[in-house]
């Protein structure tokens, strides 16, 4: 390990390092960020919510968003899977259906960045408590 | 680089690791290994999350899953379920104890809603043998920023502003000690950590150690700086052995990184430290005998002046700061004094941590801003007292400091507050008591830890507080006399005035407490014989009912003295001549026949 030489380096090494906890520090405030879920019971691994699940932190992550995608379990809407659901920060959430890896990559394009709605959303039908 | 998907936190401290964490650290490993999931999820050691009562603690992240009492066998169902299924495994979440709720977000806990952590702020959430982690929250920025941006006199004066007080226990204002040690020019002059936490019940300082080294290793070479000084010394007791490898750890990884040695961030500034270990001897946190006992000398206090500030170890220049203040410097620097200086009471800045002990629900280590009420943080924070009894008192300050009672509860906790109410802030034990507490059995506890931890040097300790204990004991055993209580008094004042350390000096505190808040009990002890609390076994006999006691013979059998005797059916009686008072037949007893008088 080479030396840290200066305040200026320490401060770069901080910021490359911070990817190794930003799941974490995300954690701490979940309502200032995006916030999606991944149905990921039988059926949705079945029709590829697992790639979807893996797509979307991955690609999140490379754009910097700072998001925090989880996976939770049926959300009832079985023909339709994968389902997703997105919480922009301040926002009702909205469940998406049908969301193959393109559909997901439109979501980030669309949704997420520009808050633009895109098709296959399903009208929320359930009510959750935290 | 792997990108995780979740990382899982399990609580290394020493409370959690003696129940197991560490096993069930390895088992999630494993079955992540076995599952193919290395490159999804991470498997954390971290330091303590405080709430030792529920432990061992494992935290689920990005989604904030905090699970309690885990097993080792548990690691299996919360990977199948929650990691594979996004199933949260309902059996390990924390029930509110008033709406039977589960609650999964440690946020929504009665416990952590009233807490504010500033020295705890790493324990829990980074991995405290991975300096990298620390880094990435900041650590060793104020260094950064002391050693480039700042002089010594201006970092000095943060501190000063930041109105921060040593959490050791008697509250000196950090800044002013760091400018009386500056102020004395010396070939070489020493820091010095006071790690050596010796009250009964306190943990605060060991966890910071093992759930944060860095803000420790990081603040003490601040204050080297600030104050003149290229060497650190850690005094620590032998009893922390994890404390003790996660300091080395800490401090050979700040090594590696350039952070501790020769030029410091290209600086010119040499700082390094080492780990010094004591006995375990309570008179050792008393700076003085801790200087003597680094040198290899008898842990015995010596008079101030000359303070450590003009010759401490090896006769030079040497500040003394305790593990909870320093771990307060590194985030001083860094947000700024007025930052700190918001928080907290008016004399009192900032959080103090508090170790939660005794007949509590919530046991614990906690986090609160100063001037907080005893209330919150026994009834909210701490959950209230365990078995739904009455609260009696709680004692702070250890056995310098004194019991509070119900008068006390609405009084906001900072030093000047404590030591108006008779007790003081001491390092930060809390013992919570009931009403099966004696309080004079109570007192005698502490003066019998004083008693035997007095180092012998000076008379009024040595020769004063043994003869407190006889007092007491005396009591204790319904042999006292009105005159003694007033003896004890005036032993109390002499010991105070005239012994020679801090030890010394507040020895007589839980006695003086007691006596002020608990008079009538010291008087039913002495007066009616009577110990209210059964605790004080010479002051209570056990008698049978003749009414309730159908002959079963239970109590006879179990009574290891032959001292309860009777025919078959008929009512049996005791013996209170050859009664141990163990308490075995009124355990057995299950028609209630046999009561305490």
């Amino acid at each position: 390990m080479a030396k840290i030489k200066s305040l200026n380096d320490l401060r770069n090494m901080q910021s490359d390092l911070q990817a190794k906890i930003n799941l974490r520090e995300r954690a701490d405030h979940p309502e200032s960020m995006v916030q999606i879920k991944v149905g990921m019971a039988t059926s949705g691994i079945a029709s590829g919510a697992k790639e979807v699940f893996n797509y979307l932190s991955e690609e999140l992550q490379k754009r910097n968003i700072d998001a925090i995608v989880t996976q939770t379990g049926d959300m009832g809407y079985c023909f339709a899977e994968p389902t997703i659901e997105v919480t922009l920060p301040g926002q009702e959430p909205i469940v998406f259906g049908y969301v193959n890896i393109a559909k997901a990559k439109e979501i980030i394009d669309k949704y997420i960045m520009n808050g633009e709605l895109v098709e296959g959303i399903i009208p929320k039908n359930y009510k959750t408590i935290d | 680089m792997a990108s995780y998907k979740y990382h899982i936190l399990v609580c290394g401290g020493t409370g959690c690791h003696s129940s197991q964490s560490n096993v069930i650290a390895e088992r999630l490993n494993e079955i992540i290994a076995d599952k193919h999931l290395e490159n999804d999820v991470k498997v954390v050691a971290s330091g303590c999350f405080g709430f030792c009562e529920k432990g061992p603690i494992v935290k689920i992240m990005p989604d904030n899953t905090f699970y309690v009492g885990v097993k080792p066998e548990d690691a299996d169902i919360i990977i199948a379920e929650h990691i594979i299924k996004g199933r949260k495994v309902e059996k390990l979440l924390y029930v509110d104890p008033d709406t039977k709720k589960h609650i999964s977000d440690s946020k929504h806990m009665g416990f952590y809603q009233k807490q504010m952590r500033i020295a705890l702020r790493n324990c829990g959430f980074i991995d405290p043998e991975n300096i990298e982690e620390s880094i990435a929250r900041g650590a060793y920025e104020g260094l950064g920023k002391v050693l480039s941006d700042m002089t010594p006199a201006e970092c000095i004066n943060v501190v000063k502003q930041s109105g921060l007080r040593g959490r050791g226990g008697a509250g000196f204002p950090t800044g002013l000690k760091w400018e009386l040690c500056a102020k004395n020019s010396a070939d070489q002059k020493y820091v010095v950590c006071n790690a050596d936490e010796g009250d009964p019940g306190a943990f605060m300082d060991r966890s910071i150690m093992e759930g944060d080294p860095h803000s420790i290793v990081e603040a003490m070479a601040i204050c080297g700086y600030s104050i003149g000084a290229t060497k650190g010394l850690v005094y620590i007791r032998a009893e922390y052995p994890l404390a003790i490898k996660r300091l080395q750890i800490a401090i050979s990884q700040a090594r590696e990184y350039g952070l501790l040695g020769k030029d410091i961030l290209g600086s010119g500034f040499d700082f390094d430290i080492e780990l010094r270990y004591g006995a375990g001897a309570f008179v050792c946190g008393e700076e003085t005998a801790l200087i003597h006992s680094m040198e290899g000398k008898r842990g015995e206090p010596t008079f101030k002046p000359p303070f450590p500030a003009v010759s401490g170890y090896l006769a030079k220049p040497t500040n003394v700061n305790n593990v909870e203040t320093f771990a307060n410097v590194p985030i001083i620097i860094t947000k700024g004094a007025e930052w700190f200086a918001s928080i907290g009471s008016e004399k009192s800045k900032g959080t103090k941590v508090f170790a939660l002990a005794g007949q509590i629900n919530n046991v614990g280590l906690i986090e609160v801003p100063m001037g907080t009420t005893l209330r919150d943080i026994i009834f909210e924070i701490g959950g209230g007292i365990k078995n739904g009894r009455e609260f009696k008192a709680v004692q702070t300050g250890g056995p310098s400091g004194g019991c509070l009672t119900k008068k006390h509860l609405d009084t906001p906790i900072d030093y000047d507050s404590l030591v108006a109410a008779g007790s003081m802030m001491g390092s930060g034990g809390m013992v919570v008591m009931d009403e099966t507490s004696c309080m004079v059995a109570i007192a005698k506890f502490y003066l019998e830890f004083t008693c035997e931890e007095s180092c012998g040097k000076c008379s009024p300790c040595r020769i004063g507080n043994k003869r407190m204990y006889e007092i007491l004991d005396k009591i204790t055993k319904g042999k006292g006399k009105m005159e003694d209580l007033e003896e004890l008094r005036n032993l109390a004042s002499v010991i105070k005035d005239t012994a020679l350390c801090g030890l010394g000096q507040t020895s007589p505190n839980p006695v003086l407490s007691t006596l002020d808040n608990f008079w009538d009990e010291y008087v039913e002890h002495v007066v009616d014989h009577k110990c209210r609390a059964g605790v004080c076994k010479s002051l209570m006999r056990y008698e049978i009912d003749p009414i309730k006691c159908i002959g079963c013979g239970a109590c006879s059998r179990v009574c290891p003295q032959d001292a309860i005797s009777g025919e078959k059916k008929m009512a049996h009686s005791i013996d209170t001549a050859k009664c141990i008072k163990c308490g075995a037949c009124y355990e057995k007893c299950k028609f209630g026949a046999i009561s305490i008088k």
